[in-house]
């Protein structure tokens, strides 16, 4: 809960849409509308895991970020471009890929386990 | 029926010179529109037709693909493709062959068991026959000379940063394989815009990305992930790349370097990021407002995902 607000939090509130979509508006509906339904519902999934991922999330990237001693992502995106990683490339790696890995566990934590 | 089903009705009345009965809309683009009709001759035949909509002037990135020249040019060279019944400006008229389109389908349906061993082999015949097509048969293609500089500007053009998409972009530009020749390249040779019938291949679609390239782009294409929807099988989710790749070899007398098809591969990954990117921009730019273009912008780290397999 984030003061002032009351109960619910938004969480919960997304969290509630979701179960009517889910619940309510899928029965109700078919083809073009039940598939957007489908699409809504898997929307508020990602935002419910964001609100609840976000903040630690964000203090790792902050963190990898200070290690490769790069001010936010534009920056990180510039300096590969420009080539000032070329040396350093494993390091750059296993950031991409803890970056990349934590949007997929907001986005789509299914995707984590194909190949 | 709706105005705009009256006014396809109309026209293709005119242009085929049948009755026109049983319009259906099938999908609804920004400005494109795709409509299946039943034309019934003065004799009582009816024929199975699709119409697409094409309005002048509609928004694209670049000039119009001269689909109905590519259509007939792809039957000629032995590409199962539907054949061309009438066009005008705005629309074409071809017929609609039956079977399936959706993926997830062709790739879980008992129905398309027996076909899926052998698409993987019938997808390399049918590139090889596209690849055959004299490059000088479809005037007013564009010619895509450098495909990482055209990706670049086109990441460049949304101001979004994706470090990955840069290691990919340099990793690229590091390793351009020497070209495979310049031929007509389909551009969007994938699951999804085949038709597929119990038998096995029956049509290629969607020429609309058509242009001149590197013949191994559409190999590479076909490999991209996103494509095998969550099946193991690198070609499509059906099959493996040495029965594309040897099935390519044979039909076309070219000779396939997997090394160069991963390229494209990598491209392709990069490609459709971009363009998930691009989906979202569609619904943030107001062109579109959908929340299923809005949730494509959260699939974009997906195909990071799969660069940093390819390139790590």
């Amino acid at each position: 809960m984030t003061e002032p607000h009351d109960v619910p939090t938004a969480a919960q509130l997304v969290e509630a849409v979701r179960e009517f979509l889910e619940r309510d508006v899928m029965d109700a509906t078919d083809g073009r509308v039940r598939f957007h339904t489908r699409v809504a519902v898997n929307a508020l999934y990602m935002v419910q895991r964001e609100l609840e991922a976000g903040p630690a999330q964000a203090a790792a990237h902050r963190a990898a970020l200070d290690r490769l001693g790069v001010a936010d992502e534009a920056a990180l995106a510039a300096a590969i471009r420009n080539g000032d990683f070329d040396d350093r490339r494993d390091e750059v790696l296993e950031v991409l890929r803890a970056t990349v890995r934590a949007k997929l566990e907001v986005a789509n934590p299914r995707y984590l386990g194909t190949s | 029926m709706s105005n705009a089903g009256d006014a396809i009705a109309e026209r293709v009345q005119e242009l085929v010179g049948a009755d026109v009965k049983n319009v259906r809309r099938l999908s609804a683009g920004a400005s494109r529109a795709m409509w299946a009709v039943d034309a019934v001759q003065p004799d009582g035949s009816a024929a199975a037709l699709i119409v697409r909509t094409d309005p002048r002037g509609a928004a694209r990135p670049t000039g119009p693909v001269p689909e109905a020249a590519l259509l007939r040019a792809a039957a000629e060279a032995g590409v199962p493709v539907p054949a061309v019944v009438a066009e005008d400006d705005e629309h074409l008229i071809v017929e609609r062959i039956d079977g399936e389109t959706i993926p997830r389908k062709i790739l879980r349906d008992d129905e398309y068991g027996a076909a899926l061993p052998k698409l993987a082999g019938q997808c390399g015949e049918a590139l090889a026959a596209i690849h055959s097509i004299p490059v000088d048969q479809v005037p007013g293609l564009n010619h895509e000379a450098d495909a990482v500089a055209t990706w670049r500007s086109m990441l460049d053009g949304f101001g979004q940063p994706h470090p990955t998409f840069e290691l990919a972009l340099r990793w690229l530009d590091e390793r351009r394989p020497p070209t495979s020749g310049t031929a007509i390249v389909h551009g969007d040779f994938r699951n999804g815009n085949l038709i597929v019938g119990p038998d096995g291949l029956r049509a290629v679609l969607d020429w609309e990305l058509a242009h001149l390239g590197d013949p191994m782009e559409d190999l590479g294409w076909l490999c991209v992930k996103a494509w095998r929807f969550g099946v193991d099988k690198p070609v499509g989710g059906f099959g493996e790349r040495d029965e594309l790749f040897s099935s390519y070899e044979r039909a076309s007398g070219r000779s396939v370097d997997p090394d160069v098809v991963q390229w494209w591969e990598v491209l392709g990954t990069l490609k459709w990021g971009i363009m998930c990117i691009s989906q979202a921009f569609t619904h943030l730019s107001g062109i579109v407002r959908s929340v299923e273009l809005a949730t494509i912008g959260r699939r974009v780290c997906e195909n990071e995902w799969d660069l940093l397999e390819l390139i790590g």
